[in-house]
């Protein structure tokens, strides 16, 4: 049984669908990137996942399983103590993503105190060895700093203590690096890495960038237009992108599986916009495709499953 | 953006930006109910004295009677039998007056301190907001009763008073505009254009700046007709007008037998100030709509 | 350690920039009192009841009225240096004296007031903003834009009449019960039971003040990055909206708070006179009944300073609430 499987998922907001009968499922201890340009729904699949969809959102339909139970029918009550404690989040922006007015060691000891019985001063010996285990130097002096006194890199590593706080079995991490500059990123994802090996959570992360894919992931599924269009394990599909978009992601260049590949090869141009997809009837990508045909216009194509691969394109085969 | 462009682009679409700009006024409930009221209190002070033609500093009637007990004085009489209604309508009149005139008063001085400090900064600016702190330190209701006795309380001190106490909050904010619209594209090619600094402070920068100020102007009449009640009901009043705060002033003697006397011009002055708050929040939220849910 | 650095740096600010507000004060001070009709030889020859030229002269002259308009000023500092603000004939005290007598009188309905108006406002806004849109939103925010409308000394009136007349629970006049020589706690209950309704209506209008503003900025908080950070913990949201957002909401409030001290110490001329509250509002009213204008502009001048030390405290809370404010 998968630990995280989310099935036929719609989210709503009022005037348009933000995602569209999604379906993915993630093994205890994987990591799994949930890849697509911005606005095409992955942070709305994420924040439905833990039920914190800003108030104007509305899970349309699906289910969401999480240790085989769906987590749109539990109560807010337990939903809180599944949050921090069995899935955990962290968000894009460290400048804006930790409170600005409370004291670091505050933050991290509030989600322990909150699942643990645990005294005030255990609270704090904890967010000490986490600050420790994200490699903070000076844990002891830096818990009493405020998130205004560390750097962008710093703070996101205050983010993963907290989220790990806990010892989730899934971490929840949207676009935890596209705010820092490159030799923090790969720091900060290399920590992450280890951590879930360390802790042996599974780990869902959001991105727009391939290059952390190729290096951090073990499957991959890509999300045009609030669909998902391809699934795939990471090795065939950085080989042989399926879909028409997966490739244009991609480039020309679908071969190398090197090191100067991720620094060099970022999300490709493809001509056109997402936004095209709004007045599209049949597949969303219709309007950009370089493949497209008549047929493509009439329904939005279903994901058909090949072996370990899925991909919502009829005009493309495993 | 060019001049040219400014030009045309007003020129082609005044037109159905007007039509837009007044449905989005007429759809807005808050800015609709306070226009309401406030129509029906401008209308009762400039016809008050068609509405109501005896003198309403002269005895009526018996004095002290009740709302509701004699037809003829709706609203009953005071300790000396004077029509409340007649007297509440005049008073109207002094509230609004006073109201819209120290307001214009305040805007001005504002907005000449304000435009001057953002667009030129320096020195100017430092000396203005230097100033401004000086004023909005000093307690303001204090500074109006020490104007006020300077000479002696009549209806065009008290004005002078309160605009000249209340200017310092239209300067910081049309100094804010100023600083924004100062290096704004439209500025910088009047500039390059050579026209004189008046020029570019009145026709360009001014109406942009403009709709804080609009709003800001309504919440000075509500606090300007709050001011001049105060200072009524402490007796520093023109003698010769009805005012609102003075019926309350002159009811306060009252309090234990006829409390009507105080409470009916205090709603009075509750409603007027109400719906002037509301134009205020109206066209607040009309002119800078924001995501409120 | 690092609290006390920063609480250094933020009085050093508040100093400097106090300093040349402070002068500012004094010199309007100043020409205010060029501006009374009559000066302190036209006070004393009315005290004395008549006084001929040359008496007047000689008594312009001990005063050095006589004298240009920039020595008198030098004078004037020169007196406010030694704590001096004159002589009220009328009162037949020294001005100093006369305020600070007053002063605590006015602090205490200050606080009061700033304290009900504060914690009233914050409980409504945050309750508004909690139900943003609904009904109870709806509802008080009718409330809180009629208590906005509302002259605070009328509110005043109107408790007296319900409180007072009807129900006969709080007393209307004065800040203790004369002749009652109470002690202990019936002495506090007494002094407390005083403080209700002048406190209350001064602090009507702040009331709706710090509503609106706490409604706005806890909605503005809402949609923060830190408070899904702060749900995705499990935490209570009651403690989320408390710990998390009550507290970067206040910021704001605070900084206005500070903009209104001034507004609030205008209002209590007319709320101390209508409750017979002795401070320096109603000093204030006597002194122009009596035309006595140095009290008058003694008042102007300390309530002034006032604003100015309350603005600095103030900027002490501001500091406690953000942790960003005092640092480099």
């Amino acid at each position: 049984m998968s630990l995280l499987a989310v099935e036929k998922l719609s989210v709503g907001f009022p005037g348009h669908t933000a995602v569209h009968e999604s379906s993915f499922s993630l093994d205890a201890g994987e990591t799994l990137a949930l890849v697509g340009e911005s606005g095409c729904g992955k942070s709305v699949t994420a924040f439905s996942v833990m039920r914190l969809l800003p108030p104007n959102a509305q899970v349309k339909s699906g289910r969401i399983l999480f240790d085989g139970l769906d987590l749109l029918t539990k109560t807010p009550a337990e939903m809180r103590d599944i949050r921090g404690k069995q899935i955990s989040l962290i968000q894009q922006e460290p400048m804006t993503s930790l409170n600005p007015v409370l004291s670091i060691g505050l933050q991290i000891t509030e989600v322990i105190r909150r699942h643990e019985k645990v005294s005030r001063k255990q609270a704090r010996a904890r967010a000490i060895e986490l600050l420790d285990l994200v490699s903070i130097p000076d844990a002891h002096r830096r818990i009493d700093d405020y998130p205004h006194n560390l750097s962008g890199g710093m703070r996101q590593r205050v983010m993963i203590a907290m989220a790990v706080a806990c010892g989730p079995k899934l971490l929840i991490a949207d676009e935890p690096t596209t705010a820092l500059d490159v030799t923090t990123q790969a720091q900060v994802l290399d920590l992450l890495d280890d951590l879930r090996h360390r802790l042996k959570m599974a780990v869902l992360l959001i991105t727009h960038d391939l290059g952390v894919v190729a290096q951090w992931a073990d499957r991959i599924a890509v999300m045009y237009a609030g669909r998902i269009v391809e699934k795939a394990d990471i090795k065939p599909f950085f080989a042989q992108p399926l879909h028409p978009y997966s490739r244009g992601l991609l480039g020309a260049r679908v071969d190398v599986d090197t090191e100067e590949h991720y620094l060099s090869d970022r999300l490709t141009e493809i001509p056109g916009s997402v936004g095209s997809a709004a007045g599209e009837a049949g597949c969303p990508f219709a309007p950009r495709c370089p493949i497209v045909v008549p047929a493509c216009r009439l329904a939005p194509p279903p994901l058909i499953v090949q072996g370990e691969r899925a991909v919502a394109c009829p005009r493309v085969s495993a | 953006m060019t001049v040219e462009a400014e030009i045309v682009d007003t020129g082609s679409r005044a037109a159905p930006k007007k039509g837009r700009r007044l449905r989005a006024f007429l759809r807005n409930p808050t800015f609709v109910a306070g226009v309401a009221i406030l129509g029906f209190f401008v209308f009762i002070a400039l016809f008050a004295d068609v509405l109501f033609s005896d003198d309403p500093m002269a005895m009526m009637s018996s004095p002290l009677v009740w709302p509701g007990e004699d037809m003829q004085f709706p609203l009953g009489t005071d300790q000396l039998g004077r029509d409340v209604l007649s007297m509440l309508a005049h008073g109207a009149r002094a509230s609004l007056l006073v109201g819209i005139s120290s307001a214009a008063i305040g805007l001005a001085i504002g907005m000449v301190v304000g435009a001057a400090a953002g667009f030129f900064g320096g020195w100017v600016d430092t000396v203005s907001m230097r100033l401004v702190e000086l004023f909005q330190t000093t307690p303001t209701f204090l500074l109006v009763i020490v104007i006020v006795s300077i000479s002696a309380p009549s209806i065009t001190t008290i004005v002078v008073a309160i605009g000249i106490s209340s200017w310092p909050t239209v300067a910081r904010l049309v100094r804010a505009q100023f600083r924004s619209l100062r290096e704004s594209d439209f500025v910088m090619a009047a500039r390059s254009l050579g026209y004189s600094r008046l020029r570019i402070i009145v026709q360009e920068i001014l109406p942009n700046a403009l709709p804080p100020v609009i709003v800001a102007a309504s919440v000075m009449i509500a606090n300007a007709i709050l001011t001049e009640a105060g200072l009524s009901f402490l007796n520093m009043r023109d003698p010769n007008i009805v005012s609102w705060g003075g019926m309350i002033g002159d009811g306060r003697e009252q309090l234990r037998n006829a409390w009507f006397l105080t409470a009916l011009p205090g709603a009075a002055i509750a409603m007027a100030v109400l719906s002037l708050n509301l134009v205020g929040d109206g066209l607040n939220e009309i002119l800078n709509p924001r995501n409120e849910p | 350690m690092r609290m006390g650095r920063r609480i250094a740096t933020t009085l050093k600010r508040a100093a400097i920039h106090a300093g040349p507000t402070v002068l500012g004060i004094v010199v309007l001070d100043f020409f205010f009192l060029q501006l009374m009709p009559g000066d302190a030889a036209d006070v004393m020859a009315t005290e004395a009841g008549s006084a001929s030229e040359e008496t007047m002269a000689a008594l312009r002259h001990q005063f050095g009225l006589d004298q240009p308009v920039l020595t008198q000023l030098m004078n004037f500092l020169n007196h406010l240096a030694h704590l001096d603000l004159g002589f009220s004939p009328r009162f037949n005290t020294s001005v100093l004296d006369l305020i600070l007598e007053r002063l605590p009188g006015t602090l205490l309905l200050m606080v009061t007031a700033l304290g009900f108006a504060l914690l009233i406002g914050i409980v409504l806004g945050s309750v508004m903003a909690a139900w943003a849109g609904k009904w109870p939103d709806r509802l008080l925010s009718i409330v809180v834009l009629l208590l906005y409308s509302m002259p605070g000394f009328w509110v005043g009136l109107m408790a007296i009449v319900l409180f007072s007349v009807k129900l006969n629970w709080l007393p209307n006049d004065g800040s203790e019960t004369i002749g009652a020589h109470l002690t202990g706690f019936s002495f506090i209950a007494d002094r407390l039971s005083h403080l209700v309704l002048p406190a209350l209506a001064l602090a009507s209008f702040f009331v709706a003040v710090y509503a609106r503003l706490v409604r706005t900025s806890m909605l503005e908080v809402q949609r923060q990055d830190f408070m899904r950070t702060a749900h995705a913990k499990g935490l209570n949201p009651f403690l989320v909206q408390l710990r998390h957002a009550l507290r970067n909401a206040l910021i704001p409030v605070t900084t206005v708070a500070g903009m209104h001290l001034g507004n609030l110490l205008g209002g209590a001329v007319v709320v101390e006179t209508l409750f017979g509250w002795p401070g320096m509002g109603r000093l204030a009213l006597e002194a122009v009944l009596a035309r006595d204008f140095s009290v008058l502009l003694g008042v102007l001048l300390l309530s002034s300073l006032l604003v100015i030390v309350a603005n600095v405290a103030i900027d002490l809370l501001h500091a406690w609430l953000d942790p960003r404010i005092g640092e480099a």
